[in-house]
């Protein structure tokens, strides 16, 4: 999606505001945001990528005003009341509903203990052989489709090389979209900063992991 | 607290609105059984604690004094980590880059906050702020000096946008003037930023 949290390149931000002794959580509760975001994730009725995408499909200019603990606050009540947990009543009076019995089986603080470590992989075994080779130069898509893509606006249509395969992933756009996991080969592709910026667009270079969809042959 | 601006107005003694909404959701969640308490604070305890930048710090040192380590850390990082006891969310799948005379790579997520928790811990709000994710993409070396760092015009620099699950740790070049420091004291030198790509180690000598 073409959405204001595709930063990168948007031009007219200022300095940065670097507090060199920031604590963890600076503020209590955005830690407390923090953990019950990622507990109420522990129950399985949306991955990560549809996590992402709820944040992303914030109004534009409150993605922009909120601060980054905000955002997530906002993305779990969203993601609490579209799957079902908690009802928009429930989160407007800060009282359950009586009539519904409190649920079994919370993650603890063990369970926490146990997949922290373990975390989810994103790596999956495939058949398909990969499509591209490292040193294969290829050119992304342009704009896919409307929902959640890892594919920046900045990066669309340019031409860039693949310097690693990463091995088949589960793919974002599809799994944002409750379509499954289809992965597909992983890879990351290196560009010119004149290839994304124009003439005037320095001597670096920008490395990004792109899927296979979203990439054909250049050249 | 109440007297940090001077004054002893009474809404200074109000938590801040965010926090008033936290604590409502958290109630309700805790009602409904949906979440733990005790696993909300194991969580918070867990970040402010035990998963942080010194378990990079110590990944980074143990590369700098074992040439067969560096070598693992650059052929498999998730595993030459987990050597090491770092593991898990948000570092499943883990690359290390290595800084060199003429390289210098810096970490970004455009997209949203992607960052290698298991041996950086949360980010800092510069990493997860528009400013940052808006600019170095474009333009690293003004980026980079905003955090003191000048780096020759020789030096390519290499920006990686953490757009997958894939997640970067960089390697700093190691200080002149350490040659005989131990491993825990390579450790303490190397901070968050040098990790991320927006500062250098810094050797004792201040070189």
């Amino acid at each position: 999606m073409d959405g204001v949290h595709d930063l990168g390149g948007v031009e007219g931000f200022g300095p940065l505001r670097i507090d060199a002794d920031e604590a963890p959580f600076p503020h209590e509760w955005e830690g407390r945001v923090m953990a019950m975001r990622l507990l109420m994730g522990f129950w399985g009725a949306w991955n990560t990528d549809r996590g992402r995408h709820s944040i992303e499909r914030l109004p534009p200019v409150d993605y922009l005003s909120m601060t980054y603990y905000e955002k997530w606050l906002a993305s779990l009540v969203n993601l609490s009341v579209e799957t079902g947990f908690v009802t928009g009543d429930e989160v407007a009076t800060g009282t359950a509903d009586p009539g519904v019995d409190p649920v079994e089986g919370a993650p603890d603080a063990a369970v926490v203990r146990k997949v922290f470590p373990r975390g989810g992989p994103s790596l999956r075994a495939v058949d398909d052989p990969p499509r591209f080779r490292v040193g294969d130069a290829v050119r992304t898509r342009e704009h896919m489709h409307s929902g959640h893509t890892r594919l920046p606006g900045y990066a669309r249509g340019r031409v860039g090389e693949i310097t690693s395969d990463h091995g088949a992933h589960v793919l974002p756009d599809s799994n944002a979209a409750g379509e499954g996991e289809q992965p597909e080969h992983l890879y990351t592709v290196r560009f010119r900063a004149r290839e994304l910026w124009g003439d005037g667009g320095g001597d670096h270079a920008v490395h990004l992991d792109l899927w296979e969809s979203y990439l054909a042959p250049a050249g | 607290m109440a007297h940090e601006h001077g004054h002893d107005q009474p809404h200074t003694l109000l938590p801040s609105e965010p926090a008033l909404r936290v604590r409502a959701i958290e109630s309700l969640l805790v009602e409904k059984g949906l979440v733990d308490r005790e696993a909300i604070d194991e969580i918070v305890q867990l970040f402010s604690d035990e998963i942080g930048p010194r378990n990079g710090a110590r990944v980074v040192a143990r590369a700098w004094v074992d040439p067969d380590y560096r070598q693992r850390l650059l052929a498999d990082a998730t595993s030459a980590i987990a050597e090491l006891g770092f593991s898990g969310i948000q570092g499943e799948h883990m690359v290390a880059v290595e800084n060199a005379d003429a390289l210098h790579h810096v970490l970004v997520c455009t997209l949203c906050s992607c960052y290698p928790w298991p041996v950086l811990g949360v980010p800092p709000a510069w990493y997860k702020s528009s400013e940052y994710r808006a600019r170095v993409v474009r333009d690293p070396r003004g980026v980079l000096g905003e955090f003191g760092l000048v780096l020759d015009d020789d030096v390519e620099i290499v920006v990686w946008d953490s757009t997958a699950e894939i997640r970067y740790l960089v390697i700093p070049k190691r200080p002149e003037g350490t040659d005989g420091m131990s491993e825990d004291e390579l450790a303490a030198l190397v901070d968050r930023d040098s990790m991320i790509g927006t500062a250098v180690v810094v050797g004792p000598g201040g070189a």
